[in-house]
């Protein structure tokens, strides 16, 4: 594309189906205890 | 849902219920604008082919129309359904945040648990206590395999020998239940020694070190009961724990004030003491304090991240990069909606426990009589309370309907919404505002590094 440069392609989406299993890491044992941060967390399933 | 900002001479669009980021030119942004504002083709057409060469705005929308049927552009919250279904699920515990020791070595002036009392007395948990405790997460755990424990305080190292029997016994239990537990430490780094940084290592998946930056800045929030300053005493063995760990599974960790409004510096600091895994939080205070970051405080705030996001990409392309906490972003891959939807598991899966066994929803609870959920010889007792924060999601809080970042803090801390709102399904707006910024700046540094 000319005008657009998309950085990520995979869909939220997606994970409807394929997401829910609950093995990935409480947020707050990571290192904020304070605040609430998911978006930086791994999938555990894609590891 | 479209969310759209320039920053750092970026033009960035957020897909927002995709997930997918775009970096754009000022003719696709403006297409932007205009779609989001429920404008049409034509109507697009008309106005921007004024200001620009026609057949580029056509070429401009042909590429939106293009993302937007391939579900990266103009997608709908197909979650909502998803998400309260998933709400309803038996839930298990996964993790624990155990208070292995109602006790400091430190007095900081900002402590949510009081110099470590938490409302309370000085205690230090028993190994008997601990063990319920491990039990009682075993028992209560489904089918989850990875099971989280932290020893928090107060100061843990305090009560070191406990700690470590604890992971011997959890250890123990593993293989005969088939979990697998992940432990980590949180420290001031008063009385770290090289027998702990071995054990850590060994045994601790992930490694919390309290500083909050320039000696002076540290000092003044971070002092012994004494008064006198703790920075030259924990720093040396900071360092040397990051290097024994190959600079990866731990964070240093500060929080930064009202007092230190330029904590970009701080978190510079602490990359040039060599650190490579850093986060620094916004102090959450009550606004009686004068270290409470107060809401005319949040622009300087917000161009402090600016300031920080600038230098780390610069620092990136040198060679002599870093994470910090808050600007990490994973676009490929990344939690499900699941997790990103249904809140941080406080009051159903990650519980605290006291040094004599009590439950509540999470570390930052405790000592609130109101949330006392239960113990560990009896287990939760106030089914109903869990049953408040398990409603706790995204779609639960208004606030965050409008808003782009609500994938990113899966709706905020219910602590920090308790703390100030009164109720911990409501949000806490200087928070969020902060959350937003950072959110913003993280993909603007992927924007960054994405174009070499």
């Amino acid at each position: 594309m000319k005008h657009i440069k998309t950085l990520n392609a995979k869909g939220l989406q997606n994970t409807v189906k394929s997401g829910g299993c609950g093995e990935c890491q409480t947020s707050c044992q990571s290192a904020c205890k304070t605040s609430c941060t998911v978006g930086n967390q791994s999938c555990e399933n894609g590891k | 849902m479209i969310y759209q900002y320039r920053n750092n001479g970026y033009n960035i669009v957020l897909d927002v219920n995709s997930g997918s980021v775009h970096v754009v030119d000022d003719l696709v942004y403006e297409v932007m604008d205009m779609l989001n504002k429920g404008k049409n083709t034509e109507e697009t057409m008309e106005i921007l082919g004024r200001k620009y060469d026609p057949d580029e705005v056509a070429e401009a929308l042909s590429e939106c129309r293009e993302l937007k049927n391939q579900g990266m552009l103009f997608t709908e919250d197909i979650y909502k359904g998803a998400i309260q279904l998933f709400q309803k699920r038996e839930t298990v515990v996964k993790a624990l945040c155990l208070h292995i020791a109602h006790d400091c070595n430190l007095a900081c002036r900002y402590c949510f648990a009081e110099e470590g009392e938490y409302h309370g007395r000085r205690a230090l948990m028993s190994f008997e206590v601990g063990k319920k405790a491990l039990d009682f997460l075993i028992e209560n755990s489904g089918n989850r395999r990875n099971l989280e424990v932290d020893f928090f305080g107060g100061e843990p190292l305090m009560n070191w020998q406990v700690v470590k029997d604890l992971v011997a016994y959890g250890r123990s239990q593993e293989k005969l239940h088939d979990k697998k537990f992940r432990f980590t430490l949180t420290t001031n780094g008063v009385l770290l020694n090289d027998e702990v940084m071995e054990f850590a290592n060994r045994e601790m998946g992930n490694v919390v070190l309290s500083i909050d930056g320039r000696k002076e800045v540290h000092d003044f929030m971070r002092p012994f009961r004494s008064g006198a300053g703790s920075y030259e005493l924990i720093v040396p063995k900071f360092q040397k724990f990051a290097k024994s760990r190959n600079q990866e599974n731990y964070y240093v960790r500060g929080t930064f004030t009202r007092h230190n409004l330029d904590f970009a510096k701080d978190v510079l600091h602490l990359a040039d003491l060599g650190f490579k895994q850093i986060s620094m939080e916004p102090v959450v205070a009550p606004a009686t304090e004068d270290y409470a970051l107060r809401m005319e405080d949040v622009p300087a705030v917000c161009e402090q991240y600016d300031i920080l996001a600038k230098e780390m990409i610069k620092r990136e392309k040198e060679g002599k990069g870093f994470n910090f906490f808050h600007f990490m972003i994973d676009l490929s891959g990344g939690p499900c909606v699941y997790k990103r939807l249904s809140g941080c598991g406080s009051g159903t899966e990650y519980l605290a426990v006291t040094p004599w066994g009590d439950l509540y929803p999470c570390h930052q609870f405790v000592g609130e009589e109101a949330f006392l959920l239960g113990n560990v010889e009896e287990g939760i007792v106030r089914k109903d309370i869990c049953g408040q924060f398990k409603n706790c999601n995204v779609y639960a809080k208004e606030k965050c309907q409008e808003c782009f970042s609500r994938f990113y803090c899966s709706g905020g801390c219910a602590a920090n919404s308790y703390n100030f709102t009164g109720r911990i399904d409501d949000v806490y707006e200087i928070g969020c505002q902060l959350q937003r910024k950072r959110v913003e700046c993280a993909l603007m540094i992927k924007a960054a590094l994405a174009e070499d």
